[in-house]
């Protein structure tokens, strides 16, 4: 569920890159106090096993499908919610540099969505307080179990809102929640029950590695009214910037006029519009390929629709070949700046 | 097993490329990373009909990409894996959206395969944009960049010693899930019954050796600290480099290029 760049409006990236940060400002905070240096190496190492251990692949029985996990609340147990965020952002971080999985600027939300509400939310509402009596082999599946369910569940709800708040997919709310929240419940239920079966069997192998975090020995134990206090802050924070940067620049979260083209024209001041018109009269060489008379008719149409937005075949056209142009330049500079470097290094032979 | 493979593959060659000396390889990594976030804002900022004033930004990868002498069916195979999810978010576009938008005299196209094209064409462009990034600058100058940042050194050694494990523990994983596909019957993953035992058994191995790695660190007078050299300086070419991206991005966001041109060429002027 790793969102793209491309799914994103820069304001709801912008949004949750400083929510995301804030809450990583805290978790460093809260780990420089209570981590001895020995930990360091931990954290990276178990970051790293949660990278490889994505690439397993587990059998789902009776359904010949198989699933692999996410890996924050196994983070999260292991190195307690601090920790385990800074792990699974770093995670995210490489996956999103090397393996383009999830852009840069939704790297706010990956990390929020898949880290703040597993260590954050899941984590020290739910496993912590099942555990609380002791550790057991029951509390430890009751407690990965639903874990891993809300914690997935959330994580997916976020994803939509982002992508809503975005406005670039046309998905309905509903539809796209409709989608998304099943099929996150059985991945959720996969994530549970391999949580459970790993920490099952370091409970059963190496118990003190459990009872080490159950103590929060050197990690220390969970503020969630401070992290929600600091979150309700920099969203406030955030939302007013963001409002005032959207408002002063409509484009980013405006649900779209459509101008594929002839914008800046028409709103040109009227020297340029005169020279542009004065130098299109020479250089065009289909001067007579305008629709305008089809495009008004297709306008009145679109209007007793009710249709909207307005539709002109003129400007469909010019930003068609526009763009064709366009391409071809592009690709035409990158064969140059290839046949120049290529030449320059024939000739240093 | 294959894909575990093609990870350790794009990781090392990501990291062969990032050593190469070019005239983009040797821009100050800061300019590098701070062009990168403008050219994604810039991407992400056009409305979601936006086509043709998109074009004009392709002119970034092709030229970095010629420049820094980058393998192109590599850095596109990338892509293509990265795009089913971009795909199957924007394929609903279509589907939902149907106002007709563009009428050329022969076809009616309506606004949601605007909507979708301008997606994808996002999608090229924004992972194009991180992955450039990275094989032109390499993991441990970006971890200097943070640093010239101000991001907690706890952090950058973190993200560091993750990224310096990923290869280590992902050999493991694979010598582990072939040792057992060798002898499970045709599985295609690993059943329920051992879902504990053989990733516990990883865990306890990596939790040893993360032990070890912090014994073998502290010989080498490791404390907390990870000094990464002093970085270079900024050149004025560095500046001038991040300052004209920065302005051929701003004249393409403010500006519709093929729009003009085409334009020109039509002669469509109301």
């Amino acid at each position: 569920m790793h969102m793209a760049d491309a799914l994103i409006s820069p304001v709801v990236g912008g949004a949750m890159w400083a929510v995301t940060a804030g809450v990583a400002a805290y978790s460093i905070k809260k780990v420089q106090n209570d981590l001895d240096e020995q930990k360091i190496p931990l954290m990276g190492v178990m970051g790293a096993f949660v990278f490889a251990a994505q690439m397993i692949n587990f059998t789902i029985p009776a359904t010949g499908s198989s699933g692999h996990i996410g890996g924050g609340l196994l983070l999260a147990a292991l190195l307690g919610p601090y920790a385990g965020f800074l792990a699974m952002a770093s995670i995210l971080v490489i996956q999103a540099l090397f393996f383009a999985d999830g852009g840069l600027l939704a790297l706010g939300c990956n990390i929020f969505n898949l880290g703040f509400f597993t260590c954050f939310i899941a984590y020290p509402l739910i496993y912590q307080r099942i555990m609380r009596k002791g550790y057991s082999t029951g509390r430890i599946f009751a407690g990965s179990m639903l874990s891993a369910i809300i914690g997935l569940q959330l994580g997916a709800f976020s994803v939509v809102l982002e992508t809503f708040f975005s406005g670039k997919s046309e998905l309905p709310l509903g539809t796209f929640l409709m989608l998304m929240q099943p099929i996150h419940l059985a991945i959720g239920v996969v994530e549970g029950l391999v949580t459970v079966a790993v920490l099952g069997f370091i409970w059963q192998a190496r118990p003190e590695i459990i009872e080490k975090v159950a103590l929060g020995e050197a990690l220390g134990r969970i503020s969630i009214k401070k992290i929600l206090a600091g979150l309700a802050i920099v969203a406030m924070i955030t939302g007013g910037i963001f409002s005032w940067f959207a408002s002063a620049n409509p484009d980013g979260l405006e649900w779209s006029m459509f101008n594929t083209s002839g914008k800046e024209e028409l709103e040109a001041p009227a020297g340029i519009h005169q020279t542009l018109a004065a130098i299109q009269e020479k250089v065009a060489f289909l001067p007579d390929y305008s629709f305008k008379s089809q495009s008004e008719t297709n306008t009145i149409v679109n209007e007793t629709q009710g249709n909207w937005p307005v539709v002109d075949a003129g400007t469909s056209v010019s930003g068609l070949v526009g763009g064709v142009m366009t391409l071809m330049l592009a690709g035409m500079t990158g064969c140059c700046i290839y046949w120049l470097k290529k030449r320059s290094k024939a000739d240093s032979i | 097993m294959s894909n575990m493979m093609a990870s350790i593959y794009n990781i090392r060659m990501l990291d062969e490329l990032a050593e190469k000396s070019t005239v983009i390889h040797n821009i100050h990594p800061l300019m590098k990373v701070l062009t990168t976030c403008l050219y994604l804002v810039a991407i992400v900022s056009f409305n979601k009909y936006e086509l043709s004033g998109l074009l004009p930004l392709l002119f970034y990868p092709i030229i970095v990409i010629t420049l820094a002498d980058l393998p192109l069916v590599p850095l596109l195979k990338r892509m293509l894996i990265v795009f089913p999810f971009i795909i199957g978010i924007g394929l609903f576009n279509p589907l939902f959206d149907r106002i007709p938008m563009v009428v050329l005299p022969w076809i009616q196209i309506s606004g949601g395969w605007i909507s979708f094209l301008s997606i994808l064409l996002k999608g090229v462009l924004t992972i194009s944009a991180a992955l450039l990034l990275i094989a032109t600058t390499g993991m441990t100058r970006i971890a200097a960049v943070l640093d010239m940042l101000k991001i907690p050194k706890i952090f950058i050694l973190q993200l560091l010693l993750t990224y310096r494990y990923i290869t280590v523990l992902i050999e493991e994983v694979g010598h582990t899930l072939r040792a057992y596909s060798l002898r499970s019957r045709r599985e295609r993953g690993i059943s329920f019954s051992d879902w504990g035992s053989l990733t516990g058994h990883l865990l306890v191995r990596t939790l040893d050796r993360a032990q070890r790695v912090y014994h073998s660190m502290c010989c080498r007078g490791f404390t907390g600290e990870y000094n990464a050299g002093s970085g270079t300086r900024i050149r004025t070419v560095d500046i001038l480099y991040f300052i004209g991206w920065g302005l051929y991005f701003i004249l393409v966001r403010y500006f519709n290029i093929p729009a003009t041109i085409g334009s020109l060429i039509t002669g469509v002027v109301r």
